[in-house]
């Protein structure tokens, strides 16, 4: 007995048999359900905000704030309009992470190196720091920095005073140069520095190239960029005034500060994502294949040349992906400084919304502010883990 | 006669240097060299200096009276009085005083269950039903009926809002990741699904999760959600919190499952697809069982990060764990100047229960592995 | 995914029957606490003398006298309160979202208030002005001489932004530590962070009787910097439950203005001057007209007292907040209480 044999459907078969129907029902009924659920959520809350007259709309954003903030960048005035007010909060956390995330950076490569240190002490205390700080949730470690700061360090009429620079529970105050005129060529004089530092490189590379010759990649730019740095500060005729904090009746004041809300969610989200990134890098070495290692202790490296020059170099492929996420979560933890009363966008923004009622509007905007920065992060970082990719020949 | 050949034995080589022992590995780790005599030098004393501090405070000097004065008298180092005096307080929250054996029995069940449910043993069918019915004894135990029925136990009701401390944490810890399961499964066989529409639903939403933090998603389940449903319709700030730490899991979730999905070799799948089996059976019998116990360290890990996410809840006034203290200190002006020893008791349990899945994630990283190389 | 999102959330909806509250009716808020036997009322988390819960959870204190008065008046049952504590950031979505019936909670009335937040304020039931707390030991006296000083606020309330005011219009750059959480700025202002502490003068003296370990190691200024009329708010668009609730603290005032008391109000009910017969229901029927029955005031004022005795009992001279009457007197004692007539 012979079976004929089956023809394949038609692509385009309208019958429930056709996965390409199927697929377009599965679709469509999914943009219906989704859709639906979308509509039925803004339905609800047009009518509830309709029918007990609560406003919408973002144009209170032009409103003057009529709050102000305990520590911005730049001048706050509490007639200034909320975008501002925004603005501020947004310079606020984006202090807090970049500054976090090199500071994570450095803290956490060198504690991952050190799992792998000759010395059994060092690995040890490796350990115990990552097994510490990582299995202790973050915000609670950032309000432990911030009661460590505000009730063990002494009163401000009773600052510590270490040289110039003030210790005490209104933060750190330090001497602050004072900007003039003069700085901006010594400004200008840094710029033009790594520019040439650039080009100095791509000189040496095309030498290294052509000729094998090595020169130094690091320390000549680096040098070009504070000489001439330091020229342009020297042209512009050496300002050197220092605002130093003075003592005053109640308050330490003058020079510039570190508020103790500004320290502990640095000092709380260094620690907590150094220890991720410390198992990040240890895993990326490790990844590295071990004949590696031996070939370089073969050729007579020494451990720290093994380590720059052989390890961290490919292990970096497999570190960068899971840095962007650390680098991410520490962006996006910086939103708990709420908790302590640094103003970061959070603070602003529930300040905001308690102001104007615009509960939608504004944390809308948070969730915009988190989104842009995580995203342009991941660009960034994507950007950078294509750059430091195997290049094969 | 042939010469003679005198076989003279060479003298025995020495004995390979031993590595075996404390001598030599204090040898090789602590001072192989001068750089490493020196750290350790350093680093050793560094320890021996502030470790017997540490030491004094913490154990010898410290008092366990739960008497604000006898903290404050001369030379008392740390005062653990203020967990004697405060612990059914920090660890139960604002629950009824009289039936905190409860909230005890309660997450004493939840434990055991989650212990069970990582005993591989225990892999059986009946773990589900047992799932459910621990579940509901919960429930039962914590509000004195489930949602209003079984009211037979003549248990007391305790509304949701004196929940609190640790029986909150863990519930919210397990509730959510359980919950957050089928959403993640879906949400990444939808991410590779080959239907552009599901596809980039799925993506936005995890995208959208990812992107922003759990505070926001929170204030939004908080403040933003009454106003999302119909007039009248109001839900508990509980039910409305799980739901958003739910959600928001259920994104990371996600993405772990779709890393075990995209590391399945497609002769997997292909191998189904002739076998005639259709895309559910294919995904639920051939690739996600096998996906899933690939990513398991991934979920625990997952699980891990859930277990401490739960104390941003305080800062939407669920009185958690973390919350719990400061119920317990901020407005008790005696105890309040001894919140440092609060906080190390609560640093403490965070750290026992991470610390324990942590190291059982390991273990199942291992056990994975083996499975592997076999 | 949102399919499956939505189902988990609509499942956990049914599932929380229980923990979920039950649904008021819109516009018909009255209707809606009848048939669920209980007024759903906003408090705060805990501020001593206007809002705290006990061990037990029993609520005491000022504001959750008025919601133990509406309820009397509306169930006929003190008891039939249920409590919601609220943070200060939550307590108008929860008003907005018919999750509280009414809002009870030590809040400021003000226009932006009124005229964007879809709630309407009903009648003062405590007037109060923003003030300063600061320790004995830094020897302030003055407001004024808070100039570039730190100070600790709560956000999410108007006192942020009075300070502000006050700091601009006298020049001081006064630098706000901003807070999520009560607990978080008093906290900070014991630890010594702050110099000073600033909310209404009645939580000034709340935190400094319950929360500090010695009250005389820090003074209230005697300046106020701004208004502060604090009452119960209920949603928009239910005027029967507005005018009930509004009329229930005006019950209050009158009796005490005309001298009805928790303990004589059986007596008075046989008394003969009209405004009594009025008040308490023996003669004309005022709570028909509110959709109540006659005995409302008698009930309200049986279970909590009048006004002056709740004043008494919770915050009041010889409670633990020891704060004068002042502008809470009656308006025939000096005071800014002017009760509507009940006719």
């Amino acid at each position: 007995m012979s079976v004929a044999p089956r023809t394949p459907p038609a692509k385009r078969d309208w019958s429930w048999r056709s996965q390409a129907f199927r697929g377009l029902l599965y679709q469509i009924i999914a943009v219906v359900v989704i859709g639906g659920i979308a509509w039925w959520l803004a339905t609800n809350t047009a009518e509830n905000m309709r029918v007990r007259g609560i406003k919408s709309g973002f144009d209170f954003l032009t409103q003057p704030a009529g709050f102000d903030i305990g520590e911005s960048l730049s001048k706050f005035d509490s007639n200034d309009p909320y975008w501002k007010a925004f603005l501020i909060g947004v310079s606020n956390t984006l202090r807090v992470a970049i500054l976090g995330i090199i500071l994570t950076t450095i803290l956490g490569t060198l504690i991952g190196v050190g799992r792998f240190s000759r010395n059994g002490l060092v690995r040890g205390l490796c350990q115990a720091y990552v097994e510490l700080f990582r299995n202790v949730p973050v915000l609670l470690q950032l309000l432990m920095w911030y009661l460590l700061f505000t009730e063990f360090l002494p009163d401000v009429t009773e600052a510590k005073r270490i040289g110039d620079i003030y210790l005490s529970k209104g933060g750190i105050t330090f001497p602050k140069p004072i900007w003039e005129s003069g700085h901006l060529f010594g400004v200008a004089g840094l710029i033009a520095g790594v520019i040439g530092a650039w080009f100095y490189r791509r000189w040496a590379r095309s030498k290294f190239e052509a000729t094998g010759k090595v020169r130094s990649m690091f320390w000549i730019p680096v040098a070009i960029v504070l000489a001439v740095g330091v020229l342009g500060w020297l042209v512009g005729g050496a300002p050197s005034q220092f605002a130093v904090p003075q003592k005053g009746e109640f308050a330490v004041e003058g020079g510039g500060a570190l508020t103790p809300e500004f320290m502990a969610v640095l000092l709380g989200l260094v620690l907590y994502t150094a220890a991720f990134v410390a198992e990040v890098v240890r895993s990326g070495i490790s990844s590295v294949a071990r004949g590696q290692s031996e070939a370089a202790q073969a050729l007579g490296l020494s451990k720290g040349q093994e380590m720059q020059q052989v390890l961290l170099p490919q292990a970096l492929r497999v570190i960068i992906p899971p840095m962007t996420n650390q680098f991410l979560n520490l962006t996006k933890n910086s939103s708990l400084a709420v908790a302590i009363g640094y103003p970061d966008v959070v603070s602003i923004s529930n300040t905001a919304l308690n102001q104007t009622g615009r509960a939608v509007e504004c944390i809308a905007l948070i969730m915009l502010v988190y989104l842009t920065t995580s995203l342009l992060t991941s660009f960034f970082m994507n950007w950078y883990n294509a750059k430091s990719a195997i290049r094969e020949r | 006669m042939a010469e003679t050949i005198i076989f003279q034995s060479l003298p025995a080589r020495p004995a390979p240097v031993n590595t075996e022992g404390l001598v030599p590995w204090v040898k090789n780790n602590l001072f192989a060299n001068w750089q490493s005599t020196v750290t350790t030098l350093i680093v050793g004393g560094l320890l021996l200096f502030y470790i017997p501090q540490f030491f004094n405070w913490a154990v010898l000097t410290a008092t366990t009276v739960p008497n604000a004065d006898a903290c404050r008298a001369e030379g008392v180092g740390a005062c653990w009085g203020v967990i004697t005096e405060k612990y059914r307080l920090i660890i139960f929250g604002r629950y009824p005083f009289e039936e905190q054996w409860r909230p005890l029995v309660a997450t004493l069940l939840m434990v055991a269950l989650l212990v069970m449910s990582c005993t591989r043993i225990f892999w059986k069918k009946w773990l589900v039903a047992l799932w459910i019915v621990v579940l509901a004894a919960f429930f039962i135990l914590m509000y004195g009926s489930l949602f209003g029925w079984l009211d037979v136990f003549g248990l007391s009701k305790v509304t949701t809002d004196r929940w609190g401390g640790l029986p909150l944490t863990i519930m919210l810890a397990t509730l959510s990741i359980v919950l957050c399961f089928p959403i993640a499964i879906c949400v990444a066989l939808g991410r590779r699904s080959k239907l552009p529409a599901i596809r980039t639903f799925c993506t936005i939403y995890v995208e959208l999760i990812r992107g922003v933090p759990l505070i926001s998603v929170l204030f939004m389940a908080s403040f933003m959600f009454p106003l999302f449903m119909p007039a009248g319709v109001t839900i508990d700030v509980l039910i409305r919190v799980l739901v958003g730490v739910t959600l928001f899991a259920a994104a990371y979730m996600a993405e772990v499952i779709r890393g075990g999905l995209q590391a399945m070799p497609k002769g997997q799948a292909e191998a189904a697809a002739s076998l005639g089996l259709s895309y559910w059976q294919t995904q639920f019998k051939i690739i996600l069982p096998q996906a899933l116990a690939m990513v398991v360290p991934g979920i625990m890990n997952n699980f891990i990060g859930l277990f401490k996410d739960t104390s941003l809840v305080y800062i939407v006034s669920l009185y958690e764990l973390t919350g719990a203290l400061g119920l317990a200190l901020n407005s008790d002006a005696d105890w309040r100047p001894f919140k440092l020893e609060g906080y190390l008791f609560i640093v403490a349990i965070y750290f026992a229960f991470c610390f324990a899945m942590s190291r059982y994630s390991l273990w199942i990283e291992k056990q994975v592995n083996k499975s592997k190389l076999r | 995914m949102f399919k499956t999102g939505t189902k988990i959330v609509l499942s956990s909806l049914v599932a929380a029957g229980a923990l979920a509250s039950i649904p008021a009716h819109a516009g018909k808020t009255v209707d809606a606490i009848k048939a669920r036997g209980q007024v759903v009322c906003g408090v705060n988390t805990g501020l001593a003398g206007f809002s705290q819960a006990d061990s037990a959870g029993n609520w005491t204190g000022l504001d959750a006298d008025v919601c133990k008065a509406v309820a009397a008046a509306t169930l006929g049952d003190a008891t039939k309160v249920k409590w919601v504590p609220l943070n200060a950031q939550q307590r108008f979505a929860a008003l907005q979202s018919g999750e509280i019936d009414v809002l009870s909670r030590n809040t400021t009335f003000s226009l932006t208030r009124d005229a964007s937040l879809g709630l309407h304020i009903t009648t003062p039931t405590y007037y109060d002005g923003q003030g300063f707390m600061v320790t004995t030991k830094s020897k302030i006296k003055d407001a004024k001489q808070l100039k570039g000083q730190t100070v600790c606020v709560q956000s999410g309330t108007t006192t942020e932004k009075n300070l502000t005011d006050f700091s601009k219009a006298n020049g001081l750059n006064i630098k706000p530590v901003v807070f999520e959480k009560v607990e978080a700025a008093t906290g900070a202002y014991f630890s010594g962070r702050c110099v000073a502490y600033t909310t209404d003068a009645s939580g000034l003296a709340s935190v400094r009787n319950k929360e500090a370990k010695n009250p005389d190691e820090h003074v209230i200024l005697p300046q106020l910097i701004s208004k502060e009329p604090l009452g119960p708010m209920v949603r928009r668009g239910d005027d029967e439950w507005f005018a009930i609730v509004k009329w229930v603290v005006y019950g209050l005032l009158e009796a005490e203005e005309y001298g009805v008391t928790q303990a004589n109000v059986d007596q008075m009910k046989s008394s003969t001057d009209p405004v009594v017969q009025r008040l308490l229901g023996s003669t004309e029927d005022t709570g028909k007209l509110l959709g109540l029955d006659k005995e409302w005031m008698a009930r309200a004022i049986k279970a909590v007292g009048n006004y002056g005795e709740i004043f008494e009992k919770n915050v009041g001279p010889k409670s633990a907040l020891k704060l004068p009457r002042g502008a809470n007197n009656l308006w025939n004692k000096g005071g800014l209480m002017y009760a509507y007539p009940i006719r």
